[in-house]
């Protein structure tokens, strides 16, 4: 291989945190002109090799070449002017601004007497797009366009800083389908043109479309680079799953499951919005349903449509039996619906109050003497839950902030169970939190069923949904597309790649 | 290029013809030259037999509104960039207190730059305070608000500091430049100068970045802490500028003057369309902003209503403003 077709070699990079060990001697290069994936599973490594090279983190041993020369990325700023760009996922565009003044912020054309001349600007936007062969008006606000453009002008603004190198991390996951392949077609025609692609995806339909090469980490070490010519969807699924099962999160056969009997919830043809198209699925009573899906794939979404955030569109959900109008949170709950977000620490938490005031928001009603709040009363209730469900803290007045990741999880589920509702949806009940904890939630989750409640649980992490899960849902792009018993189930793999749809 | 690849245009429609664009207008954005057409109208129409068209009424209203045009056109900047100063308003007054006295002991030269020193030294201040220990502006000026009052006062013993000096009162407020009263050129300079540095510099772009999404700002190579400091050292020398047409205007410096200033200040960047929130801001809607609170006060006191009824009027109206120019 000829090095000087290398745009980027990094070699033997290394890199810890803390005194642990993220990326153990990683070599990995882009050549001019191609698209080159980069795929592994959670904490293999990714995202810390990617931010190495935007000049975010510096590496601990290794060295990065740019065109043949070893060059020092000390800062964004060296990254860009070694002509790296970086299109994000969201949130780095200034919405009140226009297209045209975010692709050219900082870097802004001086007309007469060296004021910003926004006419040159948007002219030379023009230029950009014309030459990308997208349709944008450089002069329209960012914030009143959709996810495909801000997107768009991410990659114009880092074209425009001459990048020969664009890094892409799950660029799909926000877009509906006809805008992928837009997407697709724009990076065939910037590849074209010699640009190079870094592409980060989980989308084994995406990679095989576009990508030229792969290379796979798992525990922060290279596994393969290969053409993807001569690899098949099965090795690069294995290579990313790795591992088996651990052994706490294995499945357990649970005899409370009722295969019989009337379903606790029923969804029938649900649609609402893009993301949620045409759902049916029902579950018993002692049930635990597993979402499984890619990012974008309208998990969440369903679940923001069963508790009434998303307002739905068509079709019906009934509740033991009843048909059911869900508009609002208030209405899911009164059915005896519960969420438990995604985000705890955004949506599940007030984190600078006590342990204890955070157990009881949804409480209030029960500790109520006449119009003032029983503390006496409160104090016992929120104690209970903390004993319950072994939430480990010095005393119920400290900050929920001062918790480990688990235990904060733990509050979540602590605080919604006080309301005692029948159908429990968990969205991602185990991000951030550690092996231990991990299994204490999963056994939660178990007694939870056995005590005849229904839990649908949404989980990236296939070993954890499988060790849980009864029956799996698969979704795609908004649809149910296999309902798989866990009994059919036989490991990971077979998962991921119905996941995949392949 | 091929109709495929391009992706459905939503919100972009490459023809516009002058119904989309009606439609696509913005017209909460403009809600503050409507709101000032209609209440001119209003009055015109209620007060033609009170003088209220009368040049020389029109000409009292540009004159009245001057000190807080200015105040407002800093205030702009520190809004837009998602902070506020609530100091400026006592800014001013200890401006004007400082200034008399310097005037008094050591001459013209000397006694405005003193003035404008308690601006730099305030401002500098609450800016370093917010950007390099990260306390919220509201409570850096909130405090700051009550030392510079307190200073003016305590520093004159609460008495009044006469000027004497006609050439300071001249140039600052008492005076004309040709048929044109001096506070309308001063505030007519400021609003100048502010549009043009807020639109039309590499600065005012960073300040309404900062403003817009702190991080993309810093990721696109802004320096945002040093944006803040600059917009609160802008704004607190802008106050001390307005303390000095108070002093040349009144021909005195005294602690109260400028004091509440603050509130009407913010009231005029809202109700010209700067976002609270950041990221937006307009010095010509601040400027009509302004006049219209002043358009307001002249009208309702044309109309024999007293200073307590113009309050509740004043305050009724700028809510209206604000709830019309909402986002759905």
């Amino acid at each position: 291989m000829n090095t000087a077709d290398n745009v980027v070699e990094m070699r033997s990079i290394s890199k810890g945190f803390n005194g642990v060990s993220v990326l153990k001697d990683v070599s990995f290069d882009v050549r001019k002109g191609e698209v080159h994936a980069l795929a592994g599973g959670n904490g293999a490594g990714k995202s810390t090799l990617m931010k190495i090279l935007q000049g975010v983190y510096q590496a601990d041993a290794g060295e990065i070449l740019i065109g043949g020369k070893p060059v020092a990325i000390n800062s964004i700023q060296d990254a860009k002017s070694a002509g790296i760009g970086m299109v994000f996922q969201e949130f780095s565009l200034v919405p009140s601004l226009t297209v045209a003044q975010n692709i050219f912020l900082a870097a802004e054309p001086l007309g007469a007497g060296g004021l910003i001349d926004d006419r040159a600007s948007e002219r030379r936007a023009k230029e950009v797009f014309a030459e990308m062969e997208v349709d944008v008006d450089p002069h329209a606000e960012v914030s009143r366009l959709g996810t495909a453009y801000w997107q768009l002008t991410e990659i114009a603004k880092a074209l425009s800083q001459n990048a020969q190198v664009l890094i892409m991390d799950e660029p799909t996951a926000s877009l509906a389908r006809h805008e992928s392949e837009a997407l697709f077609e724009l990076i065939d025609r910037l590849k074209q043109r010699g640009i190079s692609i870094i592409y980060i995806s989980h989308r084994m339909d995406e990679v095989y479309r576009l990508a030229d090469r792969i290379t796979i980490l798992r525990d922060g070490r290279r596994l393969l680079t290969e053409p993807l010519t001569g690899v098949t969807p099965e090795q690069i699924v294995e290579g990313i799953v790795g591992k088996k099962i651990e052994g706490q999160l294995a499945y357990r056969e649970r005899d409370h499951v009722a295969h019989e009997g009337a379903p606790l919830l029923e969804v029938r043809g649900l649609n609402a919005g893009p993301r949620v198209r045409d759902i049916s699925f029902a579950i018993r009573p002692g049930e635990i349903l597993g979402l499984a899906g890619l990012m974008g794939s309208g998990r969440t979404e369903l679940a923001r449509a069963l508790f009434g955030i998303d307002r739905r569109d068509s079709g019906e959900i009934l509740i033991r039996g009843e048909k059911i109008n869900l508009s609002s949170p208030q209405q899911a709950i009164d059915a005896g619906v519960a969420l438990i977000p995604e985000d705890r620490r955004a949506q599940g938490l007030v984190l600078d109050h006590s342990v204890q005031d955070n157990l009881l928001l949804p409480l209030l009603g029960q500790i109520q003497r006449g119009p003032l709040l029983d503390s006496a009363k409160g104090k016992e209730l929120s104690s209970s839950l903390i004993k319950k469900f072994a939430v480990k803290v010095a005393h119920p007045h400290r900050p929920v902030r001062l918790l480990s990741g688990g235990n904060q999880q733990k509050v979540v589920i602590a605080k919604w169970l006080g309301t005692d509702p029948d159908i429990l949806i968990l969205d991602e009940p185990t991000a951030g939190v550690d092996i231990g904890t991990k299994s204490e939630i999963l056994d939660m989750i178990r007694d939870l069923a056995n005590s005849g409640k229904a839990v649908i649980v949404i989980s990236s992490e296939y070993p954890e949904l499988l060790a849980v899960s009864d029956r799996v849902l698969v979704l795609k792009d908004g649809s149910v597309i296999r309902d798989i018993p866990r009994s059919e189930i036989a490991d990971e793999e077979y998962l991921q790649l119905a996941v995949q749809g392949v | 290029m091929s109709n495929a690849n391009t992706i459905t245009p939503r919100d972009t429609a490459a023809p516009r013809n002058f119904g989309t664009m009606l439609k696509e207008l913005d017209w909460r954005r403009y809600v503050i030259y409507i709101g000032f057409v209609v209440v001119f109208i209003f009055f015109a129409i209620l007060l033609r037999d009170q003088g209220f068209l009368s040049p020389q009424n029109l000409l009292n209203i540009f004159r009245q509104t001057a000190t807080i045009t200015v105040i407002a056109v800093g205030m702009t900047y520190v809004i837009s960039c998602a902070e506020i100063d609530l100091s400026v308003g006592s800014v001013a007054g200890l401006s004007s207190v400082c200034t008399a006295m310097a005037l008094s002991q050591w001459g013209l030269v000397p006694g405005i730059l003193a003035g404008l020193a308690v601006g730099l030294v305030v401002g500098s201040i609450n800016g370093a305070l917010v950007s390099l220990l990260g306390i919220p502006s509201f409570l850096v000026t909130l405090g700051m608000l009550g030392i510079a009052a307190g200073v003016a006062q305590w520093i004159t013993a609460s008495a009044p500091q006469p000027i004497l000096n006609d050439t300071f009162n001249m140039l600052f407020g008492s005076g004309d430049f040709g048929p044109v009263p001096g506070l309308v050129v001063w505030s007519a300079i400021f609003v100048a100068i502010g549009a043009v540095v807020l639109n039309r510099t590499k600065f005012g772009r960073q300040v309404l970045a900062t403003g817009g999404n702190r991080n993309a700002a810093e990721f696109t190579g802004i320096n945002t802490k040093r944006i803040k400091f600059q917009v609160l050292l802008i704004s607190g020398t802008v106050a001390s500028v307005a303390g000095m047409l108070y002093a040349g205007r009144l021909q005195s410096g005294r602690f109260q003057w400028g004091s509440g200033d603050e509130l009407s200040a913010i009231a005029a960047v809202i109700l010209g369309g700067t976002s609270l929130f950041g990221g937006f801001g307009s010095i010509i809607g601040t400027l009509f902003g302004a006049l219209l609170i002043g358009l307001i006060n002249n009208g309702l006191i044309l109309a024999g209503l007293d200073s307590s009824q113009q309050q509740v009027v004043r305050g009724a109206i700028i809510i209206l403003a604000v709830a019309l120019a909402r986002k759905k």
